[in-house]
């Protein structure tokens, strides 16, 4: 092989590989669903994953987000979470958004749940992966873009929940 | 693979008009993150539902995003203002191109 041909090829290879593995995670995820926001659920870190997802790091606790998750959880695959927000669920004044964080999953981010007038009231129940003992959070979101934290719950995991 | 999809929704099949019913769910997913290995050291592919819909006649009552952070066999619990009679359908989908839709009646007196 002549040298010029051959570094010009090597130089198309590295040049392939360093692509490559910059490639790799959106092939991985060539699938995801239209509209799932990727980025905001690839957020490594709380403070990314809020940014992402919510626009602030910064958010006032009120009262009337109630968040109810066990103190102790024996597997932390499994988790039962419940979310309930007082607020009214009228046409001109509801809860738009209610956005779910485990402050140390390897992503933070674990579900945004988004309501229209019609369900009534602003509650969901479901079930989370936790990797550590951590803390628990949500935010809701009002249609007009006021944010309310929930006071964050800490979970003793005796069992992660990722598994390996 | 574990059972994959078989939608079940359950709410009351009656209810007073304007009353909050709660409207409970239960799909079967596997909501592998991709992070762990299996018992050869391989990767296990990230497989998980990513968004879940809820429409009352067709007309948008609420979406989800989820995370792989939510549990094998996915549950969900949410309500829903029951102002006339009709139907409730849910769609789940999933990263890998799956798709399951369940439907449930309501009648509000």
């Amino acid at each position: 092989m002549e040298r010029r041909k051959f570094l010009k090829q090597s130089v198309l290879v590295s040049a392939l590989v360093s692509t490559g593995s910059a490639l790799l995670p959106s092939l991985a995820r060539a699938a995801n669903v239209p509209g799932w926001p990727a980025k905001e659920f690839d957020a490594k870190v709380l403070d990314q994953a809020m940014h992402d997802s919510i626009g602030t790091t910064t958010v006032p606790e009120s009262a009337a987000v109630h968040l109810t998750a066990p103190t102790i959880a024996e597997n932390g695959a499994a988790v039962p979470v419940t979310v309930d927000v007082d607020h009214p669920m009228t046409a001109d004044n509801y809860i738009d958004a209610v956005f779910l964080y485990v402050d140390h999953n390897p992503t933070p981010l674990a579900s945004a749940f988004f309501f229209s007038p019609e369900n009534g009231r602003a509650y969901f129940q479901q079930r989370i992966k936790m990797a550590k003992t951590d803390m628990v959070r949500a935010v809701a979101r009002t249609n007009k873009g006021e944010l309310m934290g929930s006071k964050p719950q800490e979970v003793k995991v005796t069992i992660g929940g990722c598994g390996g | 693979m574990a059972d994959l999809g078989n939608p079940m929704i359950r709410m009351p099949a009656h209810a007073k008009k304007g009353e909050v019913v709660e409207v409970r769910s239960l799909i079967m997913n596997p909501m592998t993150t991709g992070l762990q290995k299996n018992k050869e050291g391989k990767l296990i592919p990230a497989h998980f539902i990513q968004t879940v819909t809820a429409t009352f006649d067709g007309k948008p009552l609420c979406h989800l995003d989820w995370s792989t952070a939510i549990s094998a066999n996915p549950y969900l619990a949410f309500k829903m203002r029951a102002e006339r009679s009709g139907t409730l359908a849910m769609t789940w989908k999933d990263n890998q191109g799956g798709s399951w839709t369940a439907e449930a009646k309501i009648t509000v007196a």
